[in-house]
């Protein structure tokens, strides 16, 4: 098993291959915290922005003694109004995440980690807020959040399947919601309409392992899920596979849909491709918004 | 029970057939087991139902392998046998006796007739009867055991190098007791006589049955020599059609190896029982003929053992006076070399030199006057069985020898002068000789009558004359007389050896006499009567294979009987030694004529070649084990575990994957191969010659062999840096078995408790010593001792050194080579400093010449260099270069271990080079000559 300063090695060295990314603010209203985002006007911030005339009404101290010097004219100097985003994780810790059908290929449940974490990587390193969804980790920057992350994201859930905590959403924050969604749908339903209620909108990234899309399974089998909740047995397992195929692509455009409806954006990753496409869609997709 | 040409041992097992339709029907009914899958997808499966209701069945193909193989176990659990032995129901279940005829007449079908007697022994076993087996050669009661008991001596039992006398078959017969038993005669088939009383004895306790069979015995006879021909005959008992086979004459080649001299092939004719050919063969190769074998036939009948007949004697020839240049004719060995040339080795030489390679007869052609030291040497070995032949001549006649009382290597005493008859100056005509007395070895010689007798030296009249006169003249003087010393003899002729003094020399009659004097012999198988009395030891006796043995401490054999008694346990075949001659004794003799044997019509005989019985319940359990594993397989492969796919089907295939290893490497079991150890020492002959190697000698201590290893390579490594010597990996002799001359030169650590080096050790260290190598000793104690025996590891050294062949030593000389070889030195700091460094002396008249810095000094490396300042341990560097051990202290320290590394490259370059520096003092001469 990963341990955690392993797995931010890791996601360091995933994160370190892209820039860093500039997660747009979209709502400014709600958010009142200062980040690096210039908002291309004057505002509350670090950064210079320019320098104007001094406008009645406006405090003698606000006036650049400096510029005003080599002229006539007295200038307030203005500086650029920035804000920071918060972005809210949630990664399926649940059983069925510890699966992986060969020994070369990572389990999903440690993909998905990793993604979650360089994204955070990228997102601090942005000067973005990061935290989980829930109550377990409010949104904080600084590298002390990734570790704090990281420690989360290694601690496993017994249940079967994961369901998306929705609650303690911060109003227009955004958020990415990582597992294999191979269980029931009604609470990643709920979530996200619950999301999307709140003005939050994000990611949701699918990971599943190469054999749930292939199914090559042949004979008499009895299939259970990670936890042995579940079990189904089935005489002729080649049979199925066109079944579960249709049902697995009807399952991801059922995500689709409701990501469309709720202004989320759905990818579906596999642990045979490498973690740096996932995150680059990831990136992307962020900054989309910022274009928008 | 059986079925066509297959038995059952247990055939109720069978039974068990009936239930494999039983189980056909269960094992149909059963559908294959599921597999049990962890798959995070199930939750999209829930619902889902199998189109076909009907379970997968175990196809008809797979249920047909596993039948197979269930038959398969029960067919060979029943036993099946292959040709089993037919049980003989008029057997009876009493006691068997196995006769073997057990000479080397049957020795060629030995093996087959020993499986026979396997094969018949577990019968018997099988039928629960008790047996014994019983050599003809060697008669005895026989003894009735368990067939178990009988077939582990089988291997032991061995044909005799005899055939079965009568008096042994009688023996036997006398032997059998009273108990009824049945017989079973394993015949080799060769007829002799006797055998019909035994057999009549044998059917009167029971049935006889006859295996007879095989090739029929070849035989060769005592090779013949005649006319400088060698004629060998064989006989054969079968005469059915044609057959060649090949002779080998085996003997030592003038190397002293030995090996086949010659091959003769014969060949019968169909209908022969005999083939002889001729093999003429220079007498040099005859003579060293040990013995003649027929090729690929194992039978004491097949070697004729050759004796003295084919054997050349060695003959020293020693005249007294110097060869009169181009007077061939008249020189004093002449006719003596034409005559023992085509049937002797001669030897030539001083006399002192000749006897060491103990010649069979020294002639001496007037020789007057013997040395001390020769007359001693002369005497011991004709004391030993010499026989010493002496010619008249000139200075014999004018010399004083065994003048007034008898020279002890002279038969006679003479008188002075001899005389002369018949010529210009003297009374009488030429004498001839007189008829050979009947106790002379000449007796029966015909006497030309052309021999005349014209000088001679006389005997002095003595009581004891008359016995030692062998030859005389027609007047009564004696012209040969002979002597015995100890076991030799000595012989004077009379005359000279060449036609001086009478025309014998010329004669036929010389070479006769010289024959029977055995000089020349070419003898005759010898006559009873000549032998009567002598005692004859065995010196290598035949066994019944026809391997030549050493005969040990077998007790010798009577002359008369050697040539007549049957052979037997106390007169084996093989070669005997007597006085003056050997005599070979062979198996096969010229009146044996090999006759197939005729059994009366009531008694069955069976032939040998009945095919061997073959249980083939093992190959039948082997092969339901492979369908078992076929069936493992089969399984694996319609469940879907064989795809590998998924991490669960690791196990099983890897599974399968083992099944199949092992399956395959049983047969391979028995296949074990040793790897030649020639192979490996040329593989560390080569590895150490391919580069230069540094060695050291391992002295059992770990620590300092350890040491002196990693001061090799740390010295390898500065070689390598420094110079164009780069050396390989150091190794480390071990005196006793390792070859040295591989090494340039070896460090000898010096150790107290290191054993001293074995005889040999020390004679391949002087070899190596002496051909140019050199040995570094280090006595590792100089600060603690001077050089000297004053330390425990000094006084190993003295220990160590004093068998080696080293010269005289000095200590390291300012101008030696070894100060500039490579560096300039003035001193040879190990880890000690100490200055008593020892090499070879330079020799005393090296000198200094004028205007040279160095003295001309002689060629040659030092074969030791002495020490004690532990180089080694200087030298020692660890795997990354550092220095193991520490050397002095501090800067100056790291200065000593500098001067330690340069004089290992001193000494190597010393070693290497000799004394290339020492020459270039000469290189301004050198060039000043060339300029001008």
């Amino acid at each position: 098993m990963t341990t955690p300063i392993a797995l931010r090695a890791r996601a360091e060295a995933e994160a370190a291959r892209l820039p860093p990314l500039l997660a747009r603010a979209e709502q400014l209203a709600g958010t009142v915290l200062l980040g690096e985002h210039g908002r291309r006007r004057s505002g509350m911030g670090d950064d210079f922005w320019q320098y104007r005339p001094v406008q009645p009404g406006d405090p003698a101290h606000m006036i650049d003694w400096r510029r005003s010097g080599r002229g006539d004219q007295q200038f307030v100097r203005e500086r650029e109004w920035q804000i920071a985003q918060s972005v809210m994780l949630w990664v399926d810790r649940s059983a069925s995440m510890r699966f992986s059908s060969e020994k070369e290929l990572p389990e999903k449940g440690d993909r998905a980690r990793l993604l979650a974490l360089a994204l955070s990587v990228m997102l601090i390193r942005g000067g973005e807020r990061v935290g989980l969804t829930g109550a377990s980790l409010p949104p904080r920057r600084g590298n002390a959040q990734l570790e704090r992350l990281a420690t989360i994201f290694l601690d496993e859930d017994v249940s079967d399947y994961g369901t998306p905590e929705a609650r303690g959403m911060i109003p227009h924050a955004r958020a990415v919601f990582i597992s294999d969604f191979m269980g029931d749908i009604t609470p990643v339903r709920a979530a996200l309409t619950k999301a999307a209620d709140r003005g939050v909108r994000g990611l949701l990234v699918q990971v599943l392992d190469p054999s749930e899309e292939a199914f090559p399974f042949h004979g008499r089998t009895v299939f259970e899920s990670m936890g042995g909740t579940i079990s189904h047995e089935t005489l002729k397992a080649g049979d199925l596979r066109d079944r579960y195929l249709q049902r697995l692509s009807e399952r991801k455009d059922e995500l689709a849909q409701l990501c469309r409806l709720t202004g989320w954006q759905f990818n579906c990753h596999h642990t045979d491709n490498s973690a740096q496409t996932a995150l680059l869609w990831a990136w992307r997709a962020m900054d989309q918004g910022a274009l928008r | 029970m059986t079925l066509g040409p297959i038995g059952f041992a247990a055939p109720w097992l069978l039974v068990a057939l009936v239930a494999l339709p039983i189980l056909w029907l269960i094992l149909r009914a059963i559908p294959p087991a599921p597999i049990k899958r962890r798959f995070p997808g199930v939750a999209l499966l829930l619902g889902l139902t199998d189109d076909d209701t009907v379970t997968d069945r175990t196809p008809w193909w797979l249920l047909l392998l596993r039948m197979l193989a269930v038959a398969a176990v029960i067919v060979g659990l029943a036993g099946p046998i292959l040709n089993p032995e037919p049980d003989d129901e008029s057997a009876g279940n009493g006691p068997v006796l196995f006769i073997l005829d057990g000479g080397w007449t049957g020795a060629q079908d030995w093996t087959a007739r020993a499986d026979m007697l396997d094969r018949l022994l577990a019968e018997a076993g099988r039928a629960g009867r008790t047996v014994a087996v019983l050599r003809l050669t060697t008669p005895e009661t026989p003894l009735f055991q368990a067939p178990a008991q009988w077939q582990a001596r089988i291997a032991g039992l061995t044909p005799q190098p005899w055939e079965p006398s009568e008096a042994m078959m009688e023996q036997a017969a006398d032997g059998l007791g009273d108990d009824a038993f049945d017989t079973v005669w394993l015949s080799d088939g060769v007829a002799r006589p006797g055998r019909d009383a035994l057999l009549t004895a044998l059917e009167r306790r029971g049935a006889v049955r006859v295996i007879e069979g095989g090739r029929g015995p070849f035989a060769l006879l005592p090779a013949t020599f005649e006319g400088g021909i060698v004629t060998l005959t064989a006989r054969r008992l079968v005469t059915e059609g044609p057959r060649d086979i090949t002779v080998a004459a085996h003997g030592l080649d003038p190397a002293g190896v030995a090996r086949v001299l010659a091959r003769l092939d014969l060949s019968f004719a169909p209908g022969e029982a005999e083939a002889s050919g001729e093999l003429s063969l220079p007498a040099e190769l005859r003579g060293r003929i040990t013995r003649f074998e027929i090729e690929g036939l194992r039978s004491a009948g097949a070697v004729a053992l050759s004796d003295d007949s084919l054997r050349r004697r060695e003959v020293a020839l020693i005249a007294g006076r110097d060869d009169r240049e181009g007077l061939e004719l008249l020189e004093p060995l002449h006719y003596l070399r034409q005559a023992l040339e085509p049937s002797a080795d001669l030897l030539d030489g001083a006399l002192t030199d000749v006897l060491p390679a103990n010649p069979d007869v020294v002639v001496l052609a007037d020789v007057a006057t013997l040395s001390g030291a020769e007359q001693a040497d002369l005497l011991d070995w004709v004391d030993d069985g010499g026989l010493l032949l002496r010619f008249a001549g000139p200075r014999l006649a004018a010399s004083d020898v065994s003048r007034s009382e008898e020279a002890p290597l002279m038969p006679v005493r003479l008188r002075a002068g001899g005389r002369t008859v018949g010529g210009a100056m003297s009374w009488g005509e030429p004498k001839s000789l007189a008829p050979f007395p009947e106790d002379s070895p000449f007796y029966g010689l015909d006497i030309p009558g052309d021999v005349r007798v014209s000088a001679q030296v006389m005997a002095q009249p003595d009581p004891t004359l008359a016995d030692r006169v062998i030859a005389q003249l027609s007047d009564g003087t004696p012209l040969v007389t002979r002597k015995r010393i100890g076991q030799g003899q000595v012989v004077l002729v009379h005359v000279t050896a060449n036609a001086e003094w009478s025309t014998l020399p010329l004669s036929g009659l010389f070479v006769d006499m010289l024959e029977r004097l055995a000089v020349s012999s070419v003898t005759a198988q010898p006559e009873p009567e000549e032998l009567e009395g002598s005692s004859w030891q065995p010196r290598a006796v035949l066994d019944g294979f026809g391997r030549l043995d050493e005969a040990q401490t077998l007790p010798g054999v009577d002359g008369a009987d050697l040539v007549t008694a049957p052979l037997g346990p106390e007169l084996r075949p093989g070669v005997y030694e007597g006085d003056d001659r050997r005599i070979a004794r062979n198996a096969m003799t010229s009146d044996r004529v090999l006759a197939p044997a005729n059994w009366p019509a009531r008694i069955p005989v069976e032939g040998m070649n009945r095919p061997p019985e073959q249980p083939l319940g093992g190959w039948l359990l082997a092969l339901a084990l492979l369908l078992l594993a076929g069936d493992v397989i089969a399984t694996l492969a319609l469940s879907g575990r064989l795809r590998g796919d998924g991490m669960a089907n690791k196990g099983t295939s890897s599974a399968v994957a083992l099944l199949l290893g092992v399956l395959l490497t049983l047969p391979g079991q028995a296949r074990a191969q040793d790897q030649e150890a020639g192979q490996s020492d040329d593989a560390y002959a080569i590895s150490a010659t391919s580069e230069v190697v540094l060695a050291h000698v391992l002295t059992g201590n770990r620590q300092l062999d350890d040491m002196a290893e990693a001061g090799m390579r740390g010295l390898a490594d500065i070689l390598f840096f420094r110079t164009s010597v780069e050396p390989a990996e150091p190794i480390g002799v071990n005196l006793e078995n390792d070859d040295l001359s591989l090494f340039p030169m070896l460090y000898w650590p010096v150790t107290p408790e290191q054993p001293t080096p074995s005889a040999d050790a020390y004679a391949k260290l002087n070899r190596y010593l002496r051909s140019g190598g050199m040995i570094l000793f280090d006595t590792r104690d100089a600060d603690v001792a001077g050089f000297g025996a004053a330390s425990p590891n000094g006084r190993k050294l003295q220990e160590l050194a004093g068998p080696l062949d080293i010269p005289p030593l000095e200590q390291v000389p300012g101008d030696h080579v070894l100060t500039r070889t490579f560096y300039l030195l003035q001193d040879f700091p190990g880890r000690h400093v100490s200055r008593d460094v020892w090499v070879e002396a330079a020799p005393a008249d090296a000198e200094q010449i004028e205007g040279m810095p160095f003295r001309n000094l002689n060629d040659g490396v030092t074969p030791v260099v002495i020490g004690g300042n532990d180089w080694a341990a200087a030298w020692a560097m660890d795997d990354r270069g550092n220095p193991i051990y520490p050397v002095g202290r501090g800067f100056s320290g790291e200065r000593q271990r500098e001067l330690a590394y340069r004089f290992g490259v001193n000494l190597v370059m010393h070693v290497l080079t000799g004394n290339y520096k020492s020459d270039q003092v000469h290189v301004p001469a050198l060039l000043d000559r060339l300029g001008n």
